[in-house]
């Protein structure tokens, strides 16, 4: 069975509540309307239709937009290595969804990573910490609105931090260009 | 006509007695066995291990002898990317080391931050703990390596230890 007709079995079990299932570059996507419903539906394509591995959590930050967050699940059969992406938005007032680590455990570090960068937090999660950055760190830096060269904290006795001289970067290449000049890292401001 | 003048020890006219500095003696003992602390970091470790292996091989100069612990270690060799949250770490095991103690920041990270003008890391150990030789290079080549040991040992021979340790028992009297 391919990703599509499991799509269109989700789609079948939960009605109005998925999406029509998309296809890009032969990967099927489908849109989950309420983040709330997630462990739900995340239950019945691994119960139901042997979807025994998420490789990944991921987030997206849609900056200036509404909802803000997108959440992004990638679901994988092992028997015949079948993919199906799960996407839901998370709106910037609420920042937070259920937790699916009582429908696969590797969720618990992907969960964490998630709150680490974004600041989305997981309802129900046994453990939510920051994984990369250190407790007391009160940035997330993988928003849009974070620079990319950081911002000045101190947690006395854990770690500090200080913005990175840029130089007038960020360095960005450009391919395609006619030369090693044009192509090779320089600053490139959007506005200049 | 060329004559060749005897610099160094001749026992001939010497016999079995070598006259030389208080201070150059203790210095030729210690640039000749400094003792890394290792603190491999990133990919600079790997180039590390390689200088420390057979073909590089280190221990030409005395610094074959990696400690893992800081107490038995004089020089902490930072190869790699130091970020914020190793920070503290690296500084605490260089506070633990006895003195004298040297640093070596091995790469473009370490000494500057290299690429990574982020959030995350730290630009430069020399931020933290004060370096005397840097090491240019993303990773160095082992060559590197063992040209900023002896540029080290350079330094250390030409320390004032005697003037040192008369000053610090000077001030504890």
């Amino acid at each position: 069975m391919s990703a599509l007709e499991f799509a269109k079995k989700i789609k079948a079990k939960f009605g109005d509540l998925i999406s029509e299932p998309t296809k890009f570059r032969g990967e099927i996507t489908i849109q989950l309307g309420d983040a709330e419903r997630i462990v739900e539906v995340c239950e019945f394509a691994k119960k139901e239709l042997d979807f025994n591995y998420l490789v990944d959590i991921s987030s997206v930050d849609n900056y200036g937009e509404d909802p803000r967050w997108t959440i992004v699940y990638h679901l994988r059969r092992l028997a015949d290595s079948c993919e199906l992406r799960l996407k839901t938005s998370v709106s910037e007032e609420k920042s937070e969804l259920p937790s699916v680590t009582t429908v696969w455990k590797t969720a618990n570090w992907h969960e964490r990573e998630i709150y680490d960068m974004m600041g989305v937090r997981f309802r129900g999660h046994p453990d939510l910490r920051r994984i990369l950055m250190w407790e007391g760190y009160p940035y997330f830096p993988l928003r849009k609105d974070f620079p990319l060269a950081g911002k000045t904290t101190d947690v006395p006795g854990v770690a500090f931090t200080q913005p990175a001289p840029l130089e007038g970067g960020p360095f960005v290449t450009a391919p395609g260009g006619k030369d090693a000049i044009e192509r090779e890292p320089r600053v490139r401001n959007p506005e200049s | 006509m060329r004559t060749n003048t005897e610099i160094g020890y001749d026992s001939k006219i010497e016999g079995d007695v070598i006259v030389t500095r208080v201070d150059a003696a203790l210095n030729w003992f210690r640039k000749n066995s400094v003792w890394p602390m290792p603190m491999g970091l990133a990919c600079c470790a790997i180039e590390l291990m390689a200088a420390g292996a057979s073909r590089f091989d280190i221990s030409r100069f005395g610094s074959e002898v990696m400690r893992f612990s800081p107490r038995q270690s004089d020089c902490m060799i930072v190869a790699g990317t130091v970020t914020y949250k190793m920070a503290g770490a690296v500084k605490r095991i260089y506070d633990q080391m006895p003195e004298p103690r040297w640093v070596i920041a091995m790469g473009a990270c370490a000494s500057t931050g290299g690429m990574y003008r982020s959030y995350a890391v730290l630009q430069g150990v020399d931020n933290i703990i004060p370096v005397d030789v840097y090491v240019s290079g993303c990773p160095p080549r082992p060559e590197a390596l063992l040209d900023a040991l002896i540029k080290l040992q350079n330094k250390i021979s030409k320390e004032p230890v005697l003037k040192r340790l008369t000053a610090v028992a000077a001030l504890k009297s």
